[in-house]
């Protein structure tokens, strides 16, 4: 953390690639270089997006909506690594140097519509195909009050209501990559928050879900989805405790 | 031209947690679209992250009619206190629902809904702070947004993703539907209803330093300002006293719920000074002006323009310990109760709060203004209340008002879903009775020409710098501290950068798919006008009433001034009016913390 000081008055040089496709203007995508003098080190990677778009090119097109890493709108590739551009600061990418090469490109394994905006909708589907919404249908408690859980017994899903949906992890996931008809990690998390909810009762249509040919069982353990996850959800954990639960009955 | 034309009873445009709530219910009964210029689970609810209040008495005695006095009293006795009533009352029973929804939140040994203090709530009968905000660790607007999208596909509600709504269909005193942007595509769109909501948000996005998405650009409010519809009490825009040094990022008052406290360059409690009784958690207003104040008086921290947040386990069971109370925290409490926190500084600043104290400086947060509504959600369209049939808002961009001058913490996220529901429900109604009246000829062809405008202007500004001129400017004339003749600065100068965008502006896309400088350059002329609403509106009022602080007219006159401010568009020229509030509880006092 020591390399990041708000108040400090060190200034970068970055040079920026975008991958850039218009489908309007161009046959294929390019690489748009951009130079960026006097650059914060405590810019995010959206800061640098914004500066080449409000500055220099205002084709450039991005998603993006909160700014500080909880609205899920701005996954990108950067340097090789899926992150949140608004999470990544520049002085991460530095490596103590003054002059930075920073590569950005849309995420992987989703169609490119225009520069860095994929089509979420193949995404959202798998999202959805795993009964994402909590299912009690019994009648509430008779005095109008709150359903009781223990505090124990909500920490066992807490880890995955973390989940911000911006498809970081199933879109650095070589299985998903492999064969899009699989339900990917972000699917597997929601689904793993509603399974181990105690006051949820479809986790055993939901563990059919997952037992499915493209559900769990295609994860194979690479722990990419943990690693690119900017919500540092455990998923490759959340995965292996749904695998279990299909094996042994129990959740 | 031809259009794209959708037929509904009703739609919703936005999809945070007003606009989810109002899906909802007007579904059970009507055909709805919701319609947001993002996916919904990037609505800026998620983005909420401290609480949501009600008088549950989970951990320590309560009652709604407390509530609804801190309530009333954080506004600076100019919220309605009907409206207050029903926020309050209406609180307890949608935060069962929201649970009953799956909503997980944190819970008590016993089973029960955990809850914490937050600023301005007390027991009314002691004057201490009381635990009424319910929470999710420090995402409860995450927990929130995400449990109503759940719920609203479970529903199979219809949402028109990533469509911009740009106007709204009046016909006289009748509403026709909307306009929409498709950004995939470019297209418009015409959305055809009996009834319309706008559940659209606020536009923190006119100052500098903002805790507020990008896409906060007030969509809705500037639509129906230019539709004839006046917007109340502008002048109130909440900062929120801490934000993240120059960057803006919301640090929850539940940082100090928890106990953490302000500390100026002295080593000083300061808030000691300013609100004797509950200090730290005292209103956001009252705090935020103790922040200036102090920087004013070289007490920020190095002289510089930012104070420290201090929430580590020493400090925080030092005052603890000070004040008699028995509780104590360490540092795996601070990593529980308030991850996102602690996430956030250690990404943004490199600094751990249980280890170091956090640079915070006030940030633009919150609209208590915006379209005049009743209780239902009911768009009201002048100072005798008249209901404009089949119109509808909700949420931050609505003003019902329950927030007056000054907003209580995790009144938003009570606001968002208690009116929401409301609204939802009342609209679901009204579609029964109401019929679909016919579109107008050309429904489209001023939205059309005005983007015809915008994409093949060849002038000398872009709207960025535009953008960053209003900004600089809001900040300085019309922020934490107001005076008359830099505020009528302000009025001018964005006179100007008014005319400026309708005349000066150019873009580069010319292209139509995913055109985001397009819409951008659209959502500043909203943000241009919403500004110049609330520096009129603030330059009139000369007092100092909750978030509106005037120098040159320090106290709160009631005598004059116990009124809620409309300002109208006609034609280039804004009009103000103005209408009474409802007192029928409590009356109003001098407010002491």
């Amino acid at each position: 953390m020591a390399e990041i000081n708000i108040a400090a008055g060190r200034k970068l040089t970055v040079n920026l690639r975008i991958r850039r496709y218009n489908p309007e203007t161009d046959d294929k995508p390019w690489w748009g270089e951009y130079t960026l003098e006097e650059v914060s080190p405590t810019d995010s990677v959206l800061d640098l997006l914004h500066q080449v778009k409000w500055t220099i090119d205002g084709t450039l097109a991005l998603r993006r909506s909160c700014a500080h890493g909880v609205c899920g709108s701005d996954a990108m590739r950067i340097n090789g690594a899926n992150a949140l551009a608004c999470k990544m600061l520049v002085a991460r990418l530095a490596n103590g140097k003054d002059d930075v090469d920073v590569q950005v490109e849309p995420i992987l394994g989703l169609p490119v519509l225009k520069d860095l905006i994929v089509d979420m909708e193949p995404f959202f589907e798998h999202y959805r195909s795993v009964l994402p919404w909590f299912v009690n249908d019994n009648e509430p408690p008779a005095d109008d009050r709150e359903r009781l859980q223990s505090p124990a017994d909500r920490e066992k899903f807490d880890d995955t209501t973390k989940c911000i949906l911006c498809a970081a992890c199933t879109t650095a996931c070589p299985s998903y990559w492999a064969d899009d008809r699989y339900v990917g990690p972000a699917a597997i998390v929601q689904a793993h928050r509603f399974i181990y909810d105690s006051r949820d009762e479809a986790y055993t249509e939901r563990l059919e879900i997952m037992a499915e040919q493209f559900g769990v069982w295609k994860c194979r353990t690479i722990f990419n989805c943990t690693t690119a996850c900017p919500r540092e959800i455990e998923v490759t954990k959340a995965i292996a405790e749904v695998k279990m639960s299909i094996t042994s009955g129990k959740v | 031209m031809n259009f794209h034309t959708h037929t509904f009873d009703a739609v919703i445009v936005g999809a945070g947690g007003a606009g989810l709530m109002a899906a909802l219910y007007a579904s059970q009964s009507a055909d709805v679209a919701v319609i947001s210029k993002l996916y919904p689970t990037r609505s800026h609810t998620g983005a909420a992250q401290g609480g949501i209040g009600a008088s549950l008495g989970n951990v320590s005695e309560d009652r709604w009619e407390w509530h609804a006095y801190d309530t009333v009293k954080g506004s600076d006795y100019l919220a309605d206190q009907d409206a207050v009533d029903v926020l309050c009352k209406e609180a307890v029973e949608t935060v069962i629902e929201l649970e009953h929804m799956g909503l997980p939140f944190d819970r008590l040994p016993d089973g029960r809904i955990a809850q914490r203090r937050f600023g301005g709530h007390t027991n009314k009968e002691t004057g201490r702070p009381v635990e009424r905000a319910c929470h999710a660790a420090d995402r409860t607007g995450h927990m929130i947004l995400q449990t109503l999208y759940q719920q609203c596909l479970r529903n199979d509600v219809t949402f028109f993703d990533e469509y911009h709504v740009v106007d709204l269909i009046r016909v006289d005193d009748t509403v026709r539907g909307v306009i929409a942007v498709s950004l995939a595509t470019g297209e418009f769109h015409i959305f055809h209803s009996k009834a319309v909501l706008f559940a659209t948000g606020g536009w923190g996005r006119c100052w500098e330093v903002t805790s507020n998405a990008h896409s906060l650009t007030g969509d809705g409010a500037a639509i129906c300002l230019r539709r004839g519809i006046p917007l109340e009490d502008m002048e109130f825009f909440q900062f929120h006293p801490t934000g993240i040094f120059k960057l803006g990022i919301l640090i929850t008052e539940g940082v100090r719920g928890e106990g953490g406290v302000l500390i100026n360059d002295e080593g000083e409690r300061f808030m000691e000074r300013y609100a004797p009784s509950i200090k730290d958690l005292a209103s956001r207003d009252v705090v935020s002006r103790a922040i200036y104040l102090e920087v004013q008086e070289g007490r920020g921290i190095n002289g510089k323009n930012y104070v420290h947040l201090d929430v580590r386990p020493e400090t925080v069971n030092h005052y603890f310990e000070k004040e008699g109370e028995d509780r104590r925290i360490d540092a795996d409490y601070i990593e529980a109760k308030l991850p996102d926190i602690a996430d956030f500084t250690r990404t943004y600043l490199g600094i751990d709060p249980v280890k170091e104290p956090m640079p915070v400086q006030p940030t633009a947060h919150y609209a208590m203004g915006g379209i005049p509504t009743d209780v239902d959600g009911r768009v009201v369209i002048d100072a005798e209340n008249t209901i404009l049939p089949g119109l509808y808002a909700a949420g931050e961009t609505a003003c019902v008002s329950v927030h007056g001058a000054n907003r209580l913490g995790t009144n938003s996220l009570v606001d968002l879903v208690v009116f929401g529901r409301r609204a939802g429900s009342h609209m679901a109604d009204y579609c029964q009775e109401a019929e679909l009246l016919p579109l107008p000829d050309d429904a489209a062809g001023e939205i059309v020409a005005e983007f015809e405008r915008i994409r093949s202007s060849n002038g000398a500004s872009t709207p960025y710098e535009l953008r960053e001129r209003m900004q600089k400017l809001m900040t300085a004339k019309v922020g934490v501290f107001r005076v008359e003749e830099p505020m009528q600065e302000a009025v001018d100068e964005l006179g100007e950068l008014r005319a400026a965008y309708a005349q000066d502006i150019t873009i580069d896309d010319q292209g139509k798919q995913f055109n985001t400088d397009l819409l951008e350059a659209w959502e500043l002329g909203c943000l241009l006008e919403l500004a110049e609403v609330t520096a009129v509106s603030a330059l009139a009022r000369k007092e100092s009433r909750g978030a509106q602080a005037r120098d040159d007219y320090p106290d709160r006159n009631d005598d004059e001034w116990l009124k809620h401010t409309l300002c109208y568009l006609d034609g280039d020229e804004y009009r103000l009016d103005y209408k009474p509030v409802v007192i029928d509880r409590y009356e109003p006092k001098e407010r002491v913390y």
